[in-house]
């Protein structure tokens, strides 16, 4: 079953077995969508950077003297709404997830190849439509796109963003369901669903949000764009409409929306860590109903978004109670990775260091969720800086680090190369520190008082902002570094073996990069995962 | 192309997962349209339940018959698309014409539907477009014709491209449906008579609460 | 000037010590996690390149501890954040109202002595306020990080907040909710003074009648009168001592005189009727009126209190004849009923 190559050999893989530009963009292999779609959210993360790197030195002085508020306010916005919809939730599940997970169950492809090939298609048209509204003079609604302001008072081409948000849902819906019934139907034999790798479930569970959460998003954004079109329309208090519609509405996608952004890096690190700990993932049922149970209950949350947004008092107590609820099974996992460290062989390689980075980072994060969910305490940081250093310790302390750790670990297979192992270290020690010097500061400046969305500010709030801005040139830094070595590595890497982490795991018992079809011959799995008691032999351990 | 469509697609192992992966999809796939309908419907129950007078009066607007008829109609087409899946699951060529009935029957709710649109802009109830409403709640009235336009809207456009989805199965059908394989037809079906449920739904919130009132 | 540790409000120190507890809680966790990830990553450093450690992956008492205790303390969280949350929201009985109106992008303040100011509140330390807010166009929110206080400002209904500043300074005003342009800059002051020069201030202060001076004219000018007589015996109910009461509506139910209900009744009269009264005869004043001339009517309305028997004594209303005395004090508490947020 298992092909072994000789590193440096060049068979007939993926990447070359066949050539020129149309053979890429027609292609239905999973592996190379995955591709499409690294490069895709690659150049957009790098804009939405951009856009972030603008408003940090924007914020290094007080008055605010690099760009007029109506520019710093298109700024935030665009700096949103290309990280969250055209970055994060596409990353993990459509470049990683689409390359491993067929591979991690045995299979051919996905179990709706030209539907995967269609989902890139309409990501890559929404991303024009979102972008055109960029360049044609920006949006300034903030990206949560609260009513009446973006309804009725926003100057902007609101409606033409929200279109582009709208079409992007639909790649999501796709994924969603590939990845669903894949899951469910094209598990090779011997493969039950409690001998599935964790990233396997966190792609399931992410999955679930992408079907049922993303209409929700569409029909709202449908409902705004026409009331901005028709100057009528449900969210409109003269009408009898009430904006707070609006909020429930949106923010019943986008609770869930960010566990779709936490729960694929999630995935990667469940595979990291085992893979580097040598051993097996602590408490694996555990974490598998998890994954569960942060999808399910994460669709109970969303008023914590709107408790001083005038909702009643006693719904108020019941979403803090249920955000609670929601941070159980996120702790579980937390202690359950660091467990697997216990008593392990521990490698400190690159996406080791980033995983363990996320551990310590995505805790730090949660634990200020826990801050956020009692009520009476929201009321004074919700809106602040405090809530952007919230969801960043997650977001880019958590997911962006385990999509670079990610990438790190799946490199070798992806390109049939190792990258520079010196290099990988510096950036994720690079981008650990910086991140930490950027986001830290903004906990304190939030607890001051330093409101959100303010493009110029309070001076006494000068000396964190100085510091946040600071970390933010080190972190680019450190996400420059890798864009240039992979690069580099993709020509002139060493030439990867199979399974260079002597890991479990179905895909690493392909050549590197991977035939066509994955696998030469089905694969029979006969033991549980993270097994490397079963696989010792093979793997030349003990 | 019709041998290698007719044979498994290389991603499957067997016939059978093809088949109950690509129905396994569809079911999922109506479960976001479930979504998308379900959060118009979860506003809608909101405000009527915040202007009951205001959505009554609006509701005794409907056109109740037109609305019943479509009721019917759209069921008759649920009825011929359950037909064109019987016969084309044991391979009878007939099927194709129960495609083609449906899609012209979908084609007949959506004659009645515009029409009814075009009645109610002529009689001043298409919100933006120059509404009037008599009554003392005319602005939420306008709200509960906003609602309709919306959610019936929304029903149509998901209407039109079933009738398209079901023309473009009659490739398809003429040329490599048989009793083997008739997924498509069956899928096509799911969707058929869930868009069809929706719209039971939907005359049953718009044009029945204000029936008495006429 | 932002206080780091802020004790400048009632309800400073209860969230500054929940807030300092919350650190330690998570402080010590986040610490022992990290410290624990780096013992690991130190003391189990693969020695062998080959080498196959102990294969422990499960550990049931361990699990059910730290899904157990984790539980247990989140709720304890959960209670004490509510227990904070209902403190921060209900007024006690004696607060005195400010009604404010928020508009792109500034903040208009009134006192129901008349008093406007645009950007700026002055207070008294010690005394209780209710700051009653709308908005005039998007969301706004009215923030005072000193004071540990926040609420969203809304289009359509009064949203409410409550302080009591217990030290005299000068502490920063927000608006908290992005609403365009000049967002940024959509802040003041709150000036709590001790009551001697909070009474200087009130002195010299420039209103030109009370808040009820001003919607006793808006009510002429606009001619309630000649429906909502004072005799009781007009087409519209009488409003003399309305204010807080229960209201019997048309088609059942109940209400209660609020400043919400009162609003509701001037911009959409056929709402919800008082028993009794007909239909469609208000007209809606929604357009004619700005937030602003609508809580000053409101204030009217409050104000219009009980007054001797026989100064009722004309059938309706001519300019020059008796009319009901308005009361300067502020209704009785009871009938101050002061609902959280508008109903409909």
């Amino acid at each position: 079953m298992a092909t072994h190559t000789l590193p440096g050999a060049t068979t007939e893989n993926y990447l070359n077995s066949e050539d020129g530009i149309l053979s890429w963009l027609l292609t239905t292999d999973h592996k190379r969508i995955a591709l499409l779609y690294t490069f895709s959210i690659t150049a957009l993360f790098f804009l939405g950077g951009t856009f972030a790197l603008l408003m940090r030195l924007q914020l290094l002085t007080p008055d605010g003297a690099l760009v007029d508020l109506e520019t710093y306010n298109k700024l935030f916005t665009m700096h949103g709404i290309i990280m969250v919809w055209f970055f994060l939730i596409p990353s993990i599940p459509n470049t990683i997830g689409n390359f491993v997970l067929p591979m991690a169950l045995g299979a051919k492809d996905l179990a709706f190849p030209k539907l995967n090939l269609l989902s890139w298609y309409i990501f890559m048209l929404g991303a024009a439509v979102a972008l055109y509204s960029i360049f044609r003079g920006g949006v300034d609604t903030g990206w949560t796109f609260y009513t009446p302001l973006s309804t009725g008072y926003a100057m902007g081409y609101v409606v033409m963003a929200a279109i582009g948000v709208f079409i992007s849902g639909f790649s999501s819906i796709l994924t969603g369901i590939n990845f669903i019934v894949t899951i469910h139907r094209m598990r090779v034999p011997g493969l039950t669903w409690f001998r599935m790798p964790i990233f396997c479930w966190s792609m399931y569970a992410s999955s679930l949000i992408f079907v049922l959460a993303t209409p929700v998003l569409a029909i709202t954004l449908v409902l705004v764009s026409l009331e901005r079109i028709f100057h009528i329309g449900v969210f409109d208090p003269a009408y009898g409409g009430d904006p707070l519609l609006f909020q429930h509405l949106f923010w019943f996608y986008s609770h869930p929306a960010v566990y779709i952004m936490v729960l694929p890096a999630m995935a990667v690190v469940s595979e990291i860590i085992p893979t580097f700990s040598r051993k097996p993932l602590f408490g694996y049922k555990a974490v598998a109903y998890s994954s569960m149970a942060i999808a399910i209950v994460g669709f109970l949350v969303w008023g914590h978004h709107m408790f001083v947004a005038g909702m009643s008092v006693y719904a108020a107590m019941a979403f803090s109670f249920l955000s609670y609820m929601v941070a159980i099974p996120s702790a579980i996992k937390v202690f359950n990775w660091t467990a697997t460290m216990y008593k392990g062989s521990i490698e400190l390689s690159t996406p080791m260091l980033y995983a363990i980075g996320f551990v310590g980072l995505f805790t730090i994060g949660g634990m200020s969720g826990l801050f956020l969910a009692a009520i009476g305490i929201d009321v004074h940081v919700t809106d602040t800086y405090f809530v952007i250093a919230h969801f960043h310790y997650i977001m880019v302390g958590g997911s962006v680090m385990a999509f670079l750790g990610g990438m790190h670990f799946w490199w070798p297979k992806i390109s049939g190369k190792m990258y520079p192992e010196f290099l990988g270290k510096l950036s994720a020690i690079t981008v650990f520190l910086g991140f930490n010097l950027t986001f830290f500061p903004q906990f304190i400046l939030g607890y001051f008082g330093m409101n959100r969305r303010y493009g110029s500010y309070a001076p006494e709030f000068q000396d964190l902002n100085v510091l946040s801005t600071a970390g933010a040139t080190i972190l680019g830094v450190g996400y420059i570094l890798p864009l240039v070595y992979l690069i580099w590595s993709w020509k002139y890497g060493e030439p990867a073996p199979d399974n260079p982490w002597r890991t479990t795991g179905l895909e690493w018992k392909t050549p590197s990069p991977p035939p066509k079809h994955n696998f030469e011959v089905t694969p029979v799995v006969a033991w549980k995962a993270y097994d490397f008691e079963a696989q010792r032999e093979e793997l030349h351990l003990g | 192309m019709a041998e290698q469509s007719l044979a498994l697609r290389e991603q499957f192992a067997t016939p059978e997962q093809q088949r109950e992966s690509a129905t396994l999809g569809m079911w999922i796939f109506i479960v976001t349209e479930a979504m998308l309908f379900g959060a118009t419907f979860a506003a809608f129950a909101g405000y009527h339940h915040w202007y009951p007078a205001a959505f009554n009066r609006g509701s005794s607007e409907m056109e109740l018959t037109m609305g019943a008829v479509n009721t019917a109609v759209l069921i008759c087409s649920s009825f011929t698309m359950s037909l064109a899946e019987y016969f084309a699951a044991r391979g009878k060529p007939r099927f194709v014409w129960f495609l083609v009935l449906t899609a012209l029957i979908g084609m007949l709710f959506l004659g009645i539907k515009f029409t009814e649109y075009y009645m109610h802009y002529k009689d001043h109830k298409l919100p933006g477009f120059g509404f009037q409403d008599s009554s003392p709640q005319s602005r939420q009235v306008q709200l509960f014709f906003f609602l309709y336009f919306v959610m019936t809207g929304l029903h149509s456009v998901h209407l039109l491209i079933g009738i398209v989805l079901v023309l473009l199965m009659l490739i398809p059908a003429l040329i490599y449906i048989d009793e083997n394989y008739s997924t498509p037809i069956h899928n096509i079906s799911l969707y058929w008579h869930f868009v069809d449920v929706i719209w039971v739904f939907l005359y049953a919130i718009f044009y029945l609460p204000g029936a008495h009132l006429k | 000037m932002i206080h780091l540790i802020a004790f400048s409000s009632d309800i400073s120190p209860e969230y500054n010590h929940f807030f300092l507890l919350l650190v330690i809680i998570c402080g010590t966790v986040g610490t022992g996690i990290a410290a624990f990830l780096i013992y690991c990553a130190w003391r189990y450093r693969r020695r062998d390149p080959n080498e196959l450690p102990s294969q422990i992956a499960n550990y049931i008492p361990v699990e059910a501890a730290w899904i157990g205790i984790p539980a247990i303390v989140f709720i304890a969280m959960f209670v004490y954040g509510v227990k904070l949350y209902f403190d921060i929201e209900r007024p006690p009985d004696n607060a005195q109202v400010i009604y404010v109106v928020a508009k792109q992008w500034m903040w208009k303040l009134q006192h129901v002595d008349g008093t406007r100011e645009i950007n700026e509140l002055h207070v008294p330390v010690g005394q209780s306020i209710e700051l009653r807010m709308i908005s005039q166009d998007v969301i706004h929110s009215l923030y005072v990080p000193d004071f540990r206080i926040k609420q969203d400002v809304l289009p359509g209904r009064y949203t409410t907040i409550w302080f009591r500043a217990t030290r005299p300074g000068a502490y920063h005003l927000f608006c908290a909710e992005y609403c365009g342009t000049d967002h940024s800059h959509m802040g003041g002051w709150v000036y709590a003074m001790n009551p001697i020069d909070y009474s200087k201030w009130v002195r010299q202060g420039g209103a030109e009648g009370s808040l009820a001076d001003t919607g006793e004219k808006l009510f002429h000018q606009f001619a309630c009168a000649n429906c909502h007589h004072y005799s009781g015996h007009g087409r519209g109910p009488n409003l003399v001592e309305l204010y807080g009461r229960a209201v019997r509506l048309e088609g059942g139910g109940t209400g209660v005189a609020d400043d919400a209900y009162l609003r509701q009744s001037i911009l959409a009269p056929n709402a919800r009727i008082t028993e009794g009264f007909r239909r469609s005869i208000m007209p809606t004043f929604q357009g004619q009126l700005t937030e602003d001339q609508v809580i000053a009517l409101i204030a009217y309305i409050k104000a219009v209190g009980a007054r001797p028997a026989q100064s009722i004594a004309t059938e309706s209303y001519e300019p020059g004849t008796a009319k009901p005395a308005i009361s300067a004090a502020q209704p009785a508490p009871s009938a101050d009923v002061t609902k959280r947020s508008g109903g409909r």
